[in-house]
């Protein structure tokens, strides 16, 4: 029955890889909720960037501090799971390090993680000591309470245990290895988890190999366990990352869209040889709302950034309005349309695949008029943002629903918008005086 | 003595069958804002002193639209291009040339997807360009070791990426540029953007224009530079709110010039 922890293991693996896979398919669907968005357009731009700002990680060290030891983490954990591929393959045949043939360059690889492990034992304790202890003021906003905070101390919490089972691992092996037991060949290097190894010294060579044992499937299990967490948890940005940095806005940041089915209208209104009764043609479609009021008005790339969103809150520390004491955040935005998405998911999948009207939108039951109107479209969060997202175009999208489908400005907004459609020019003077600065001394 | 403006239009020169080597685009606040009206002048006199063949549209020109598009009334943003470009058109513009960087946004990133396209120019791109080419020479050492601060405008700034050609005109001044806490990248607003110009601000615990203003005073200049019409009206009053207006003055980098030569 030597066989039966490879099947254990083979079962754990495919079902933890399998419900991963079916939260990808969900988080896939909802994004396609969102409306077209042309993307195919300059290629090597998109993987510039995407080099650049996700792999390069060079938005993050606009903050030295947290930049670098995220940098950290992120090597560190990309490149210890380099050593999951070894448990896997050792899982699934019963195997013992099985890339201990590789001999010096095994040493070297084991040495790195080690190392690697431990900076990412020290970085994950000083990002809890600056979210619990020094209390940085960005990770203390209203819309962190509750299970964003939490949130982002199990994700810490969890890498903290994974490295530390991952040291507990390698030093029960390397105190097997110096016990010469069998099946423990000896291969690697442990410049760290040598000195955790002494406490094994008087121990039985079965109790050491019960701990290594159980640090080896504790530290696997967590693994999976961690991807499954993804999708409930911020920390889905170490994907996409990579996709929302390539599919991140090019052009110039001053530059909004212009709404195509407005362009046909004014142009329809302007053509004096049109015909405004003529009947519609033959494919007009249902009017469509201008605008965005609800999640799925939006377009698929604004909710990949949903998703993605890390709630590291560098958007909403550099917004002006934010730092004068108003309600906007630019990432209470962004985490209140993820938030509606899965919503609206959740509704779909209780309604075999349908979408049935829950009398709630993204546009009032969770961001206010008063914080779509303290915008001043100032671009800082969409700077700020270090994996390429965009707040303000959500923001102005929903100001669209507001003013084209409700009317509702407010009322100096109206009274702008009045001035230029009679005399234009913002403010009540008349057009034929546009030249009189000239004639004045 | 001050001489005399001269300020041809568009329709003047096509009557006479000229055609001018760019347009300046005056915007809403350089023609109706007295505040602004100075720095639309200030830029005239050193467009005619550079002898600089140019016109402006006149009662021709009308609101770019820009605060209607960001307050998010498309349709009216739209009506507005849509009939600035016919006029552009009509008149084959080929370069533009504006004070205003809300203007410069639109007209520059806006316009070509409704079928007007122009090579746009923020007027520190255009002045920095007159320095080289030696249009304009900037003599007379009045602003020499002066502590001047630059106030990035969000639209010319983060929304373009142009920072160095208002901060290379300071820097010919001889003046001492010195930058404040949050500046090119990292500006912060002076609140007027977005349409907020034209309304009350939310609740809030302080006014933008004075948290910016705070920033600015913190690094003592002596003069705060703008380069958009709204910063400088936002600012100014947050001088004047700070009791300030006496020491503090905040000028356009085409006011700064023009004083500078004496025009
Ligand atoms: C395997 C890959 C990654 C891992 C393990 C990882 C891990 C982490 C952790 C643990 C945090 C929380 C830090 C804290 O508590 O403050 C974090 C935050 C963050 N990560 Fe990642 N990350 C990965 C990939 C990426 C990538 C590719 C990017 C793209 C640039 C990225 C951007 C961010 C940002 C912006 C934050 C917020 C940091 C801040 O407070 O400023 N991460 N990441
Ligand atoms: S664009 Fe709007 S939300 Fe973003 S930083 Fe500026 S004011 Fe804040
Ligand atoms: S939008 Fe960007 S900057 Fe803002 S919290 Fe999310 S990841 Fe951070």
């Amino acid at each position: 029955m030597d066989y039966i922890p490879n099947i254990i293991f083979a079962i754990i693996l495919f079902a933890g890889i399998g419900f991963f896979a079916k939260n990808i398919k969900k988080l896939a669907r909802n994004i396609k909720l969102g409306k077209a968005a042309d993307t195919s357009d300059n290629k090597s731009q998109r993987w510039n960037n995407m080099f650049r700002i996700a792999l390069g990680q060079t938005k993050m060290v606009v903050r030295p501090i947290p930049g670098i030891l995220h940098i950290i983490v992120y090597l560190g954990f990309i490149i210890i799971n380099i050593e999951v591929l070894e448990i896997i393959i050792d899982g699934l045949f019963g195997t013992h390090r099985i890339f201990a043939f590789l001999g010096g360059f095994y040493s070297f690889l084991i040495g790195s993680f080690e190392i690697l492990a431990l900076l990412v034992i020290v970085a994950v304790v000083i990002f809890w000591i600056r979210r619990n202890l020094i209390k940085v003021r960005r990770f203390l906003n209203p819309e962190m309470k509750g299970w964003p905070k939490k949130d982002g101390n199990l994700i810490l919490y969890i890498e903290l245990i994974l490295m530390i089972l991952f040291l507990t691992m390698n030093a029960a092996d390397y105190q097997l290895q110096q016990m010469n037991v069998a099946h423990y060949t000896k291969a690697g290097a442990f410049p760290v988890s040598q000195f955790i190894a002494p406490m094994f010294q008087e121990m039985s060579v079965s109790s050491v190999i019960g701990i290594e044992r159980s640090a080896w499937w504790l530290h696997i299990v967590g693994i999976l366990m961690f991807l499954n967490y993804l999708y409930y948890s911020k920390h889905l940005h170490i994907l996409l990352a990579f996709p929302n940095t390539y599919f991140g806005k090019l052009r110039p940041k001053g530059q909004f869209d212009n709404l195509e089915a407005v362009t046909k209208e004014v142009k329809l209104m302007m053509d004096p040889t049109a015909d405004p009764f003529a009947a519609p043609d033959g494919n007009a479609t249902v009017p469509e709302k201008f605008g965005a009021s609800d999640v799925m008005d939006l377009k698929w790339v604004q909710l990949l950034n949903a998703y993605t969103c890390t709630e590291c809150g560098r958007c909403t520390s550099e917004c002006p309005a934010n730092q004068t004491g108003k309600k906007l955040s630019p990432r209470k935005i962004m985490m209140d349309t993820r938030d509606r998405l899965e919503e609206v998911g959740k509704n779909i999948d209780a309604n075999k695949g349908e979408f049935v009207a829950d009398g709630k939108q993204l546009l009032g039951d969770y961001i206010t008029h008063e914080e779509l109107w303290a915008c001043t479209s100032c671009n800082a969060c969409v700077e700020a943002c270090p994996v390429s997202i965009d707040p303000l175009s959500i923001i102005m999208d929903m100001r669209q629903y507001l003013v084209m489908e409700q009317s509702a400005a407010p009322s100096d907004l109206n009274n702008m918008m009045g001035n230029i459609e009679n005399n234009g020019a913002p403010w009540p003077f008349n057009q034929m005086d546009r030249l009189n600065w000239s004639k004045e001394s | 003595m001050e001489n005399e403006l001269r300020v041809p239009t568009m329709a003047e020169l096509f009557a006479a069958g000229q055609q001018p080597e760019v347009l300046f685009w005056v915007g809403c606040a350089g023609s109706f804002d007295d505040r602004a009206k100075k720095i639309t002048k200030a830029f005239v006199k050193i467009l005619n002193k550079a002898n600089v063949s140019f016109a402006v549209l006149g009662t021709e020109e009308s609101c770019t639209g820009d605060p209607a598009k960001r307050a998010g009334n498309e349709f009216l943003f739209q009506m507005q291009a849509v009939t600035n470009i016919e006029v552009l058109n009509a008149y084959a513009v080929k370069k533009v040339v504006t004070a205003c960087p809300h203007c410069f946004n639109t007209i520059k990133n806006e316009y070509p997807g409704l079928g007007g396209n122009y090579e746009v120019v923020h007027h520190t791109q255009f002045l920095k360009q007159l320095l080289d080419e030696g249009r304009i020479s900037m003599e007379g050492g009045k602003f020499k070791g002066k502590r001047i601060t630059f106030h990035d405008p969000c639209y010319l700034g983060r929304a373009n990426n142009v920072y160095e050609a208002p901060r290379d005109l300071i820097r010919k001044l001889d003046a001492e540029l010195v930058e404040m806490k949050n500046c090119k990248k990292r500006g912060l607003c002076c609140g007027a953007g977005g349409a907020q110009m034209f309304k009350e601000p939310e609740k809030g615990s302080k006014d933008i224009n004075i948290e910016r203003t705070e920033q600015a005073l913190d690094i003592k200049p002596e003069i705060i530079a703008a380069g958009c019409p709204f910063c400088n009206t936002m600012l100014t009053d947050g001088v004047k709110n700070k009791e300030k207006e006496a020491t503090v003055a905040v000028m356009d980098i085409a006011e700064l010039i023009a004083s500078a030569e004496d025009l």
